[in-house]
């Protein structure tokens, strides 16, 4: 009973629920942080058989890089944007989970099965010089080319990524100050040339996400930010003014 | 052999003319006429120079060649586009540009009045090249260019007036018919080619000794075939009747006196192939017969004046034939009868073009009657060519026509009496449609529409029609005093001087041929004396309705090409639509129906995809799983 | 200890993996599975390079990480565009391919 064996009998299991949270949770970030500590035992699991460069690239560029580009795409897109885990299509879920333990079936009697030979030689002699430089060895001798190629793919993909997240809108020319004015004033309606009508409720409520009331007491959506309705992030002004009017006028009297 | 630098001159001016005029266009309407006659008579001004330089030669050296460039040249087989002047060009050379020159002449006033004057210059220009090119090409291939070209002016002209669909027909059928006939040449040639090695004239006379008479009788009767198309000979005949739907320049110089006597030229020209082919040569004997009584008895029956005169020409073309069929004897007088042939048919053709022009282009005999004293010049010119064409002596056709008749008794035995004797008979039926046509038009009563103003032709028409009236008179007698023809062609045609036997005295032959003239002549005054109806009488025996009918030539070539080709294109189109096309569209509906019943799987649900990715991967591990097991 | 138990891992890593792409439909979501199954793969490749004593498996298991890494970068710019134009990270909804 090594400390090797200690480990993985403890780790394993943890990384397979872990991976299987994955699966089960519902909001996307929760999934981040589980596959986060998959990748974490996985770097352990590396450095606990003589790959300790690979470790630590497991864990600087996979749990650090790749998991905040993840939970950055997370933000971006919502952070609390949740699925429903209810299948759509029908029989999918079904079919997918019995394909899958066939298919680990499969491949655990393979294994299972399988001779390889030899017995586990480990990586003693190999990482003798180290095993940064015995990697450094094969990458820039034997694999030097891959290693060209791989990085022009590198390149090549950043360079996709910046043309595919590109905002064809930041390419149109802005308008002057000037210009702006003509045209709100040249503009198909005057009534509102002299700016929109600002948000909130006054005297009763002033926030940016309440929509400012007309005279007859409908909301405005000229009042708030098209990005906070785009989001649903809008006050319900009803609670603040609709509710309130006939009281006050009742109040007059 | 001497070469010269003149001969190129004669294809070229009028082909030079030809395209300036068709690429100038309209730019040339003033003036395109007269500079296409001009040219015309400039090579016929060629073609007498070489003819006097080439009799002040001796005979040895009389034939001369031009070569031009190395037209085709494979490995060791090599063509030249070279030009042969011999003996037996040089005839062709004069007539052509002769007598197309005086048809230049007559269609400047004859077309006076078709907006398209130039254009039908043009194509008279470029026919003249063509043909000169047909009789100077030093071998098959240059000839055979030529011939195409012939029937290329022959199919643009008799469609001139295209405007008219029954006019285009008659131009396509034209063209088919020849194609039929081309076949025949070019299969000709590549016979020679595969035998000889070679498409010269020179190169196959070289090696004729030495070659089995399988391959000469093969080559020979293709050549025939050739000759029959170009000739308007059995089989091959009936589009000569409808090529009269040109205008009647086209039909005199074209489809009387040269185009159609290309296969003539041919026979002629491949005398080396016919000398040891007996048996095609007896094949050209039977096809000449058949024409000669065939165009002979079609010409009874027709009321039009230039179909008439095309069976005519038909029949003479048949006699021309029949000569060259007998060997070194016949050459010389099929080429006579061709040279007089093309003097007093062209006469004919002008003069019934100078009848149409008076009558309002009324070519129906019956609505003639009378003209003699309405176009004295016309019937004058037209009388002499018809005293030649029946050949009473001392005219053009008692010489030539004698002699072919002389000839065919002179095979001998029970063959030439039978030959001899057909050819007889023609002379007879000749003899009585040329008297009837003769008496429908210019004699008898006055049978003309009401419209109809009959009056002299302008000066530019009868001028040409005299001079071929002399022709007809005299180039008879000039051809054939002290055998002058027989002697000029011998180096060409007959190299080895043969003896020629004689069957019947010659005076005896030609007793017979004044008699049978005669005869036909009676036969014609008696039925066609006096007055006529204006139309054709309905109640005749059913020999004139299959004369009228043109011996169902059109009948039968309906009943074994037309329709047999028609039932075969449905059917082509049945399987073209059913199996072909079935085939086709049953792909593409398999297709359809298996694209349908995959594109259940196309969800467009990524997750979809990635399930049957999935279990694909499943799948090849199970089969790993299985075979490793 | 056998390493033959990291490879038990490693399968069972990638049929849950396989499982997570299916059923999940945040696209996000999707491609962190992929990054599970690529992971899975990388920890069979350094087992086999410790069974056989060379550091081959370890250099593919470095390219491996690259090529993820390029496969994550552009992946993700196409989640941000789609959202951008359909507003949802759904890869349901992504289904013009079916009409």
């Amino acid at each position: 009973m090594t400390g090797e064996t200690v480990m993985f009998w403890v780790l394993a299991p943890l990384t397979v629920f872990a991976a299987v949270g994955m699966l089960l949770v519902k909001k996307a970030v929760h999934s981040a942080i589980l596959l986060a500590f998959v990748m974490i035992a996985l770097a352990i699991f590396y450095i606990a058989q003589d790959a300790p460069f690979l470790g630590i690239v497991q864990i600087v560029v996979y749990t650090g890089a790749v998991m905040m580009l993840f939970l950055f795409i997370l933000m971006l897109v919502g952070v609390d944007s949740s699925d429903s885990l209810v299948e759509t299509i029908k029989g999918l879920r079904g079919v997918a989970i019995t394909t899958s333990l066939a298919f680990a079936a499969a491949l655990t009697s393979l294994i299972a099965r399988a001779e390889f030979g030899q017995e586990p030689l480990g990586l003693v002699s190999a990482n003798a010089n180290g095993n940064v430089e015995g990697i450094a060895n094969l990458i820039f001798r034997q694999y030097v080319w891959a290693f060209e190629v791989i990085s022009a793919l590198l390149i090549t993909a950043a360079l996709g990524a910046m043309v595919l997240a590109h905002s064809p809108k930041s390419s149109e020319a802005r308008l002057s100050q000037r210009a702006r004015s003509v045209a709100r004033f040249r503009g198909a309606s005057i009534g509102t040339a002299a700016g929109l009508p600002g948000s909130g409720v006054f005297a009763r409520h002033n926030a940016v996400d309440v929509p400012a009331l007309l005279p007859d007491g409908k909301p405005s959506d000229l009042s708030i930010s098209s990005v906070l309705a785009e989001r649903g992030d809008v006050q319900e002004t009803k609670r603040y003014a609709l509710d309130g009017l006939p009281k006050l006028d009742e109040e007059d009297k | 052999m001497n070469t010269s630098t003149n001969i190129v001159y004669l294809i070229a001016l009028p082909l030079f003319s030809s395209a300036l005029l068709m690429l100038l266009g309209r730019k040339a309407d003033k003036w395109g006429h007269i500079f296409a006659t001009l040219i015309s008579a400039s090579a016929f001004f060629v073609g007498v120079t070489e003819f006097f330089a080439m009799r002040s030669r001796p005979e040895e050296a009389r034939a001369v060649t031009q070569k031009l460039f190395t037209w085709i040249s494979v490995g060791d087989f090599q063509v030249d586009a070279s030009l042969l002047l011999d003996q037996l060009s040089i005839a062709f050379v004069l007539l052509i540009t002769g007598v197309g020159t005086l048809i230049h002449i007559y269609s400047i006033a004859y077309m006076s009045h078709d907006r398209d004057r130039r254009r039908f210059f043009a194509y008279l220009n470029f026919f003249i090249a063509a043909m000169l090119l047909l009789v100077l090409g030093d071998s098959y291939l240059n000839l055979y260019v030529g011939w195409e070209g012939v029937g290329l002016a022959s199919y643009l002209l008799i469609g001139f007036w295209n405007q008219k669909p029954e006019y285009a027909t008659a131009a396509k059928k034209a063209f088919v018919m020849n194609r039929v006939g081309d076949f025949g040449l070019s299969i000709a040639i590549m016979i020679g080619f595969a035998t000889f090695g070679s498409v010269s004239f020179s190169g196959i006379e070289e090696k004729v000794g030495g070659a089995g008479e399988t391959a000469l009788t093969a080559m020979g009767l293709m050549l025939l075939l050739a000759a029959a198309g170009k000739s308007a000979q059995f089989p091959l005949q009936a589009w000569l009747g409808d090529a009269m739907a040109g205008p009647t320049p086209v039909s005199a110089l074209i489809h009387a006196a040269t185009m159609v006597t290309a296969g003539v030229y041919l026979i002629t020209r491949s005398n080396f192939i016919f000398d040891n082919a007996p048996t095609a040569q007896l094949a050209v004997v039977m096809i000449g017969i058949i024409t000669l009584l065939f165009g002979a008895v079609i010409g009874t029956a027709k009321d039009d004046i230039k179909k008439a005169l095309a069976a005519s020409t038909m029949s003479q073309i048949g006699y021309m034939i029949l000569a060259t069929g007998f060997g070194p004897a016949g050459y010389a007088f099929a080429i006579m009868h061709l040279l007089t042939h093309g003097f007093f048919k062209a006469g004919m053709f002008l003069g019934a073009g100078s009848v149409m022009h008076g009558m309002n282009d009324e070519v129906n005999m019956r609505k003639y009657g009378g003209l003699a004293k309405f176009m004295p010049i016309t019937s004058i010119t037209f009388g002499l060519g018809y005293l030649a064409i029946i050949g009473v002596p001392p005219f053009a056709g008692f010489y030539s026509k004698d002699k072919i008749i002389e000839t065919a008794f002179n095979a001998g035995g029970v063959q030439g009496v039978i030959f001899g004797g057909a050819a007889l008979l023609g002379a007879v039926i000749t003899a009585f449609y040329m008297t009837r046509v003769m008496l429908l038009t210019f004699a008898g009563n006055k049978r003309w529409a009401s419209d109809a103003h009959p009056h002299e032709s302008p000066f530019l028409m009868w001028a040409p029609m005299a001079v071929l009236a002399i022709g007809s008179v005299a180039s008879g007698y000039l051809l054939y005093s002290g055998k002058a023809i027989v002697k000029w062609l011998a180096p060409v045609v007959d190299k080895d001087h043969h003896e020629h036997v004689e069957f019947l005295p010659p005076i005896v032959v030609t007793t017979l041929a004044i008699v049978a003239v005669l005869i036909g002549v009676s036969i014609a005054l008696l039925k066609y004396r006096g007055e006529q109806s204006d139309s054709a009488p309905s109640d005749v025996s059913i020999w004139t309705r299959f004369a009228r009918r043109d011996l169902l030539q059109d009948d039968a070539n309906e009943f074994l090409f037309m329709r047999p080709g028609q039932e075969v294109t449905k059917a082509l189109v049945v399987t073209d639509e059913r199996v072909i096309d079935g085939a086709v569209r049953g792909v593409a509906a398999s297709a359809v129906g298996s694209a349908r019943g995959l594109r259940k799987l196309q969800t467009g649900y990524v997750r979809n995809y990635a399930l049957l990715i999935l279990i694909g991967a499943a799948l090849i591990l199970a089969a790993i799983w299985v075979v490793t097991i | 200890m056998n390493p033959t138990n990291y490879l038990y891992l490693s399968a069972i890593l990638f049929s849950i993996g396989a499982v997570g792409v299916v059923v999940r439909r945040n696209a996000i979501v999707v491609f962190m599975c992929i990054e599970l199954m690529l992971n899975a793969a990388n920890l069979a490749f350094v087992t086999f390079a410790n069974m056989t004593g060379n550091l081959q498996g370890q250099v593919m298991a470095f390219f491996t990480m690259v090529v993820a890494a390029c496969e994550v970068v552009v992946g993700l710019a196409i989640i941000v565009t789609i959202y951008r134009s359909r507003r949802s990270a759904s890869v349901d909804d992504a289904s013009l391919l079916s009409r």
